[in-house]
């Protein structure tokens, strides 16, 4: 086919509108959350404690450390959907979560009355942290994916590796509602492990499903 | 080079705003450019050269389908560049050459070749096969054989809104295929 034909070919699809990227993207979240919150309530369900809970600082941290990782990993996502973008200049806001839970485990050394500070950062739930955030962040991550698949990223597997960054975030905020351990060293051993996982997993489907 | 860039971002402006006419002189405008790239990628992996009119209309593809990850208040350039650039790696990389292309091929480029070569066709069209029927049909007519919207709807007995939606789907299904091949 001559190149003349394409372009006149392309010109009669003109008026074909696609949605933005952060419109999919949103659309698919909202339609992914149920799903990881059934999965989420029909194993773990809400700590029965959860409205004292609510009152402890550290158990609140805990939500305010993963909605800040989720918020990152949304505006990185949406940022390398462009084709000319790089993570330059943008991954400093994946520092954010981090710099908060070390501030959490500051604030934690200066209280007094602490369980030994091992025994606080084994906590009780290590394995079910580990396990359950990557399960109910899967719904997630998939769902990110298929709308980045809008997108046209010059680099597939980090756009994936940030897709599982934002789908781990909001898995850890449901985790976290369950999870009685509410130590910020406790959320800085096992939090990171599991979404550790989900990263990659977002970076080998990332490095396929998001070429262009 | 500073008048052609603001020349370009203008014309996709007003592409996005649906004019066709506009978006054709665009494509028409940036081909020469990213032909002669495409080109010397070519050149420096050691392949012929007259392969790159797959590679060309690999990009505009991928220009069309991807252009709502434009922000219409940035620069046209080096979005097409980038895009441009990924293409051609990738393009290189099937041809089982791995070579560095900079930006700059691209922004330094002025003129393609010389309007009295001939262009070679591309290999595009061989991929129609491979497409839903209906898909097919409406690219062989509108791509292939040029014939209008409105008499390849009445040829092929489907609303022109039909057409146009089966259009879409071909071109984004040719892409695909293209990127798998």
């Amino acid at each position: 086919m001559e190149t003349e034909r394409l372009i006149r070919t392309l010109a009669l699809d003109a008026g074909h509108r696609e949605r933005p990227v952060g419109v999919a993207l949103a659309v698919a979240l909202l339609l992914a959350a149920p799903v990881s919150i059934a999965l989420f309530m029909s194993i773990l369900g809400m700590r029965p404690d959860v409205r004292t809970a609510m009152h402890n600082p550290f158990f609140d941290l805990k939500f305010v450390v993963t909605m800040a990782l989720a918020i990152a990993g949304i505006i990185i996502s949406l940022h390398l959907a462009r084709p000319e973008a790089s993570l330059r200049g943008w991954a400093w806001l994946l520092l954010i979560p981090v710099g908060l839970v070390l501030l959490g485990i500051a604030a934690e050394m200066m209280m007094p009355h602490q369980r030994p500070w091992l025994t606080r950062l084994i906590g009780n739930n290590a394995p079910a942290c580990v396990s359950a955030i990557p399960l109910f962040s899967l719904p997630l991550l998939a769902a990110a994916l298929l709308a980045l698949r809008r997108g046209a990223t010059a680099r597939p597997a980090l756009a994936g590796a940030v897709a599982g960054l934002l789908s781990a975030g909001l898995g850890a905020t449901l985790y976290a509602s369950h999870c009685t351990d509410d130590s910020p060293l406790f959320v800085a051993t096992w939090y990171p492990l599991a979404i550790a996982m989900v990263t990659a997993v977002g970076a080998i489907a990332g490095r396929k499903m998001l070429r262009y | 080079m500073r008048e052609r860039d603001d020349e370009w971002t203008g014309l996709m402006r007003a592409a996005i705003a649906g004019d066709g006419a506009a978006y054709c002189r665009l494509l028409e405008a940036v081909t020469p450019v990213l032909r002669a790239a495409a080109r010397r990628g070519l050149a420096r992996a050691g392949q012929p050269v007259d392969q790159s009119e797959d590679i060309v209309q690999d990009i505009l593809l991928a220009v069309h389908l991807k252009r709502h990850t434009w922000d219409t208040e940035a620069p046209f350039a080096p979005w097409l560049f980038a895009i441009a650039r990924n293409k051609l790696i990738d393009a290189l990389r099937r041809r089982g050459r791995r070579v560095f292309v900079n930006i700059d091929d691209f922004s330094e480029v002025i003129a393609g070749p010389p309007a009295e070569e001939t262009v070679p066709a591309s290999e595009v069209t061989s991929h129609l096969n491979g497409l839903p029927p209906r898909q097919r049909d409406v690219l062989q007519s509108i791509a292939v054989d040029s014939v209008s919207i409105k008499d390849t709807a009445r040829k092929l007995a489907m609303s022109e809104g039909a057409v146009r939606v089966a259009l879409h789907r071909g071109l984004a299904h040719l892409a695909a295929k293209l990127r798998k091949e």
